[in-house]
């Protein structure tokens, strides 16, 4: 036999190993994850969180724009927190667009939330890798209180309780970062009227 | 608790876990390899695709197995691809063009999982779990089989028999990968990656504004992204999304599945070759070279570098609140120290220095530890060129294994030493010298020819991940890159299988007084040495010009 039909015949061995495997792998294999799922339905469908109403808001993992003072505000993000343009904005640390977006977010933060650009952190002026971070950190968080406060006529110290209720700490004391999630946060401080 | 030390303690977690899968899955995966049984279903599968499971294969016709299974699938999945658009839960998506198909289909097939398009932009349900997620099985169960020939090659004497390709690819899918995806599929699910068919959801946010919520088979094909080291995201922002990647404790498993099954190879080559203790020696090798760039990386990533990173305060650009700087690091180390090229940040963000490190990871020849398989022979290569050099030293025929590694042999491995990085350097050189190559590029500076240099590492050593501000998708680089996966995933695996059938063939030299052990540390710092300095020798010009000029003040 010579080398292309020996070839040919491994091809049509290929070709129905590739098929069979198709049908395992690639359809029995996610449908059975899939039925899984159904008992996990909260997880599987992408943790959805409603309103007070009952009705849909988001996604307790994906993060949301808001862009007014009576809100606490997301993470810069490179696609508008729009899930169907994930990603970072891939800028280099040295390039001077970057720099400057940076600066012009310290000096609109600090100026929103009356505080020195130099205190602002730094999850408040960088875009995040996925563009849908759900979080922000605790400062970012407590920098905001005052301003969403005031904006919304609420009392500092019960918005403040509020921050310090969504903050979640560590894992196990040491698996992950200390975090405040912008929109349940959101949505407990539109549950305070 | 400062977060470098609380990445710290997560290490310390993480290596506790691999060390306790490492004895079991290792043992595993031997008796998988070596049993002479074949399971009922395998044995149908067999009857169906008309396989002979008893016939063993010369190395030459296991080569034209792996090399006939990979065009057929190369085909396969770009018509799959072009033809989405007839297929079920195509979600509206038009057929992918022709030149992406390629690279995609390309890209899928080597393992490396480089993406061109964006997931979500792009991609129906039956494209990503009925296409790509398949080869995501299939590439990393080709990888380990060629490992297993090559391991085969020195445990077996006086044959010119190296095992059936076919029994292997399906015994390495259906019994290693399959159960352990499964099983990491339903934690990863608990973890909150998403599974289902729902499509895409507009909903109304809370502020009021429109959002569109996006579905998918996720965690099914999360589970052997990561497990076969294929790294290609469901999403475009691949395990930074949270639904693909939404904790910490998601975290920190992805960066387990990824080093799960490379790190443990060494086990199953210990037991195939009946001394455990060379498997260690490749293990301590791998664990030294990783250990040490991790360290640096994080220790990069947490000092900041860079005037953008300085004035904001933290290296976080990129970069995801519920990670963090230090965890973000360690998967970046994971994932370019194996073949995965899954990412839960944006590397061409980092420091100067911490995306130059990811890309010595790369450039090192995917090693440390490597991606499944394709690290384990990567390794076993720099092997016998530290016996072979220190043969020169000392003035014997070197051997490995008891295996004499003569004239034959030696040009095999330089063969396989140079492919990578001639691929990696005339692809970096053409691309620097044209329009189409230099038009792509984001940013200034040297960051931009970090770029593509990282592009072409990225794809001559099969990693995936990038450098993200390249506009990868043109038809220079669709092609480029593409023509970059191809020699870069099969060249290695020619020379290989054929050195396999060539020291399979010899009888086993007794070990004498001038043997040199190759399971002491002298062993392992040779090993790590000729790594670096063959690295070195062939990066350092590369280097220079574009992550270490971007560093310098």
């Amino acid at each position: 036999m010579t080398g292309m039909n020996l070839f040919l015949r491994q091809a049509w061995v290929a070709l129905r190993v590739l098929a069979l495997m198709s049908v395992v792998l690639g359809i029995v294999y996610p449908l059975v994850v899939l039925g899984v799922g159904r008992m996990l339905p909260t997880a599987a469908d992408g943790s959805l969180v409603t309103d007070a109403a009952g009705v849909v808001v988001g996604s307790s993992l994906i993060g949301q724009p808001f862009d007014t003072d009576e809100w606490f505000q997301p993470r810069p993000s490179a696609g508008g927190y729009d899930p169907m343009a994930t990603g970072g904005s891939n800028l280099a640390a040295d390039n001077p667009v970057l720099v400057q977006q940076v600066g012009e977010r310290q000096a609109a933060a600090a100026a929103r939330d009356g505080v020195e650009p130099a205190a602002v952190p730094a999850d408040a002026v960088t875009a995040s890798a996925s563009g849908l971070d759900p979080h922000i950190s605790p400062q970012y968080a407590q920098q905001q209180v005052g301003r969403v406060a005031a904006a919304r006529g609420l009392d500092p110290s019960v918005v403040a309780t509020l921050v310090s209720q969504h903050t979640e700490g560590r894992l196990l004391g040491f698996i992950g970062e200390p975090r405040v999630n912008v929109l349940v946060l959101n949505l407990a401080l539109e549950g305070l009227g | 608790m400062d977060s470098t030390l609380a990445a710290v303690l997560s290490v310390v977690v993480l290596l506790g876990a691999l060390a306790l899968a490492y004895r079991p899955l290792g043992d595993y995966m031997a008796r998988v390899l070596e049993s002479p049984r074949h399971g009922r279903v395998e044995r149908m599968v067999y009857r169906v695709v008309g396989v002979d499971p008893a016939a063993d294969q010369r190395w030459s016709v296991y080569l034209r197995s792996v090399l006939a299974f990979s065009a057929v699938s190369i085909v396969a999945l770009f018509a799959l691809l072009r033809l989405q658009a007839y297929l079920p839960y195509s979600l509206g998506h038009e057929g992918m063009p022709p030149w992406q198909a390629l690279n995609t289909a390309v890209s899928f097939v080597t393992n490396t999982n480089w993406q061109s398009y964006s997931g979500e932009a792009a991609l129906g349900y039956t494209a990503q779990a009925a296409g790509l997620a398949v080869q995501n099985f299939l590439s990393a169960a080709v990888g380990i089989a060629v490992a297993v020939a090559l391991v085969r090659g020195f445990a077996r004497t006086h044959t010119d028999r190296l095992g059936n390709f076919w029994v292997d690819l399906v015994r390495i899918t259906l019994r290693i990968l399959l159960p352990l995806a499964f099983v990491f599929a339903i934690v990863l699910l608990v973890g909150g990656v998403v599974q289902n068919l729902a499509g895409d959801t507009t909903i109304t946010t809370l502020a009021g504004g429109p959002q569109t919520l996006t579905g998918g088979p996720v965690a099914s094909q999360e589970a052997i992204k990561e497990l076969g080291t294929n790294g290609g995201g469901f999403y475009n922002a691949n395990s930074a999304h949270p639904f693909e990647n939404p904790t910490a404790l998601t975290n920190l498993l992805e960066i387990f599945l990824i080093l799960l099954i490379p790190v443990s190879l060494t086990r199953t080559f210990g037991r195939l070759v009946g001394d455990l203790r060379q498997g260690y020696a490749l293990l301590a090798v791998m664990a030294s070279l990783w250990g040490t760039i991790t360290a640096l990386m994080v220790w990069a990533e947490v000092s900041h570098a860079g005037p953008a990173l300085q004035l904001a305060g933290a290296a976080m650009e990129g970069k995801e609140v519920r990670f963090g700087v230090p965890m973000s690091a360690v998967f970046a180390s994971a994932t370019t120290g194996t073949s995965t090229g899954a990412v839960d940040s944006m590397h061409s963000s980092y420091t100067a220095y911490g995306g130059g490190l990811a890309i010595v990871n790369m450039v090192l020849g995917e090693v440390a530890p490597g991606g499944v398989g394709a690290g384990l022979y990567g390794i076993l290569i720099a092997s016998i060129v530290a016996v072979f050099i220190a043969g020169l030293m000392v003035g014997r025929t070197p051997e490995y294994l008891g295996k004499k590694i003569g004239a034959r042999e030696m040009k095999l491995v330089s063969l396989y030493v140079l492919a990578t990085p001639a691929v990696l350097l005339i692809g970096l050189g053409i691309a620097m010298a044209t329009e189409a190559g230099r038009s792509s590029i984001l940013n200034p500076g040297p960051h931009g020819l970090s770029e593509v240099l990282y592009a072409f590492a990225s794809a001559a050593n099969n990693n995936g991940s990038a450098f993200a501000g390249l506009n990868a998708n043109t038809d220079f680089y669709n092609i480029g890159l593409a023509i970059a996966m191809l020699l870069g995933r099969f060249l290695p695996i020619c020379f290989v299988v054929a050195l396999a059938g060539s020291i399979a063939a010899q009888g086993r030299a007794p070990a004498t007084e001038g043997t040199l052990p190759t399971h002491r540390p002298l062993f392992v710092v040779l090993v790590a040495g000729v790594i670096l300095v063959v690295a070195g020798l062939t990066f350092v010009p590369a280097l220079a010009l574009g992550p270490i000029a971007e560093a310098l003040p």
